[in-house]
């Protein structure tokens, strides 16, 4: 008896849903990512001296910020695109002088980062100020006078 | 005359490539993976001067409401009651690598004495750098640079 052949059939390997298996996990990875914030600005603490120098108060450039958000640059008040014109003809007389930063206790953080924001980029624009300090509540009870 | 039929060829959307294509980009996004230690949502000040953050720095979250999160850059970020946590924190971490830096990531509405207890209890610890972790400023509010102004998405 004649056996009849069996029509033949390809061999292959079904790729056909590796595609969807791969595009399954590249969706999960698109859904579990999330956009990280990874640049600041930088903000190098002073290395603790036993005997820091001593600044005197008239020396320096003092920037208060009140809890409202105003800026008071040595006892007159400021708006922040007006504080490095200020700074301008004192630092070119002295380019190390401190400029300290004092937000109110309820001032909002982000107007202290604003502050020191705009006299870092016054490089950029010529004015460059070197010794900016931001003392904290501590440091001024015990310091300050 | 007798034309014959051509064979018949059957329609097929070569679909072989299309996992090369997607196991490419599982590639990409694998390579580019990385563990974000501290996942707080805050809303950051903007600034204009951005530096790239040092990678596994230690993390110092804080929110809107004064909470306080922190994490050595190895795992990922826990709750802490106080700032003092974040001294004891971050005096381990330095007498370990004395040139760790330390990552300030807090809400630009915060009141500033909450930033302040942090950074004090760095200081106290003897940390050299922080970063003030921040977003990207744009100039349609150019001037003013109050909180409420400039700034993108997290």
């Amino acid at each position: 008896m004649k056996i009849e052949r069996k029509n033949k059939v390809d061999e292959e390997i079904p790729t056909s849903s590796m595609a969807d298996v791969a595009f399954l996990l590249i969706i999960y990875f698109m859904v579990t990512s999330t956009f990280a914030a990874t640049r600041g600005l930088d903000f190098a603490l002073p290395e603790q001296e036993d005997n820091p120098p001593m600044i005197e108060k008239e020396e320096s450039v003092l920037i208060e910020i009140q809890p409202g958000g105003q800026y008071v640059v040595d006892q007159q008040p400021m708006q922040l695109s007006e504080i490095l014109d200020y700074l301008e003809p004192k630092l070119e007389r002295n380019p190390m002088k401190p400029v300290i930063i004092r937000p109110d206790q309820s001032a909002p953080y982000g107007y202290m980062v604003d502050v020191f924001d705009e006299l870092r980029s016054g490089a950029e624009k010529g004015v460059e100020v070197k010794n900016i300090s931001i003392p904290t509540q501590r440091e001024i009870e015990a310091f300050w006078y | 005359m007798d034309l014959k039929a051509s064979e018949r060829q059957e329609a097929v959307i070569p679909t072989a490539s299309m996992a090369d294509v997607a196991f490419l980009l599982i590639i990409f996004f694998l390579v580019t993976f990385q563990i974000e230690v501290d996942k707080t949502q805050v809303e950051l000040p903007a600034t204009g001067i951005r530096l790239e953050v040092p990678e596994e720095s230690a993390y110092v979250s804080v929110t809107e409401a004064g909470f306080i999160r922190v994490s050595s850059g190895d795992e990922i970020s826990y709750q802490v009651p106080s700032a003092e946590e974040v001294f004891s924190l971050a005096s381990t971490v330095v007498s370990q690598d004395p040139s760790k830096a330390f990552v300030l990531k807090a809400d630009r509405n915060v009141p500033y004495q909450y930033v302040d207890e942090v950074i004090d209890a760095l200081k106290r610890a003897k940390v050299r750098n922080v970063y003030l972790l921040s977003q990207q400023e744009t100039r349609d509010g150019a001037g003013g640079g109050a909180p409420s102004g400039a700034g993108g998405g997290t």
